[in-house]
């Protein structure tokens, strides 16, 4: 492979990862709303939203990363180390480009405190994750603002997509339905008629709380 | 040896996952909230269901599980 050929691979490599990575943020931030909101979506449960979260979210950072370090290792983009940890000091579009950097900090900040969950607790997880409705539109911006692909019909119908689901949640997530408690349980106790019987007792539990030791 | 799922109740908002993951032990009342599917409110978990229930106190998004050994 020539030189060229090599700077070629690693452009386009740039690129893709960094577009498929603001899908992939896309996914995540839409099926995190939809997980707080306790409804099921598309006839998934709880469970495999979450995991598809989590997924999605870990699979974009590791795509920044290769987004990154190709950029680094290309000439054309002439980005220096600093460029990736330090915002809006680039020579080259300082604002657009120093926007991918704040949203790399944001996204490990982000990233960091969800993996290390346990060990922070709920409060500051929760709080520290709030910064993922800035994350998103600044991965956007900074997408559109210096992407090479922007401009394109398909890459201005995929943003227009990723704004639109974005939007779309957010406009559920801020309206007066969202997190309304959910009454599929019935039709899990007519699937399990052993629970009814129980259901009393149990629901007993659900107020006094459980003994601590026994 | 008994392993039980312990419910941290001041936290739990009824996400759900924990009766997806443990549906042995666990079954949910009309508001959504966890419930003991067989009525034993100390929810011992049986050795098939153990690795679940560990899952289920990692992804809990509420951090409301734990498992306890008595």
């Amino acid at each position: 492979m020539t030189s060229t050929q090599l700077d070629a691979a690693l452009w386009a490599l740039g690129r893709g990862t960094g577009v498929v990575a603001l899908v992939l943020l896309t996914i995540s931030i839409c099926l995190g709303i939809v997980t707080r909101s306790r409804q099921r979506f598309a006839g998934l449960p709880q469970y495999g939203l979450t995991a598809i979260h989590k997924t999605a979210s870990l699979t974009a950072t590791a795509l920044i990363v290769v987004h990154v370090t190709t950029l680094l290792l290309d000439p054309k983009a002439q980005l220096r180390l600093v460029d990736t940890v330090v915002p809006f000091t680039s020579t080259w579009r300082p604002l657009w480009l120093g926007l991918g950097t704040l949203g790399i900090d944001l996204l490990l900040l982000v990233v960091t405190t969800s993996l290390l969950r346990k060990r922070i607790g709920h409060r500051t997880f929760r709080l520290v994750h709030w910064a993922t409705y800035l994350l998103w539109p600044v991965a956007l911006a900074h997408a559109l603002g210096t992407g090479t692909d922007a401009g394109t019909w398909w890459m201005d119908a995929l943003a227009a997509s990723c704004v639109a689901s974005v939007l779309a949640m957010a406009w559920w997530r801020l309206g007066p339905a969202f997190g309304t408690p959910i009454r599929t349980s019935a039709a899990d106790r007519l699937q399990h008629p052993e629970a009814l019987r129980t259901a009393d007792l149990g629901r007993r539990v659900a107020l006094v709380g459980q003994p601590a030791r026994e | 040896m008994n392993t039980r799922l312990l419910i941290d109740w001041t936290r739990c908002e009824a996400r759900g996952l924990c009766i997806e993951l443990v549906p042995e032990v666990l079954t949910a009342d009309d508001w959504g909230y966890p419930l003991s599917r067989h009525g034993d409110v100390t929810l011992p978990i049986p050795a098939p269901a153990i690795r679940y229930a560990e899952e289920a106190v990692r992804e809990c998004p509420r951090l409301a599980l734990r498992l306890i050994e008595d």
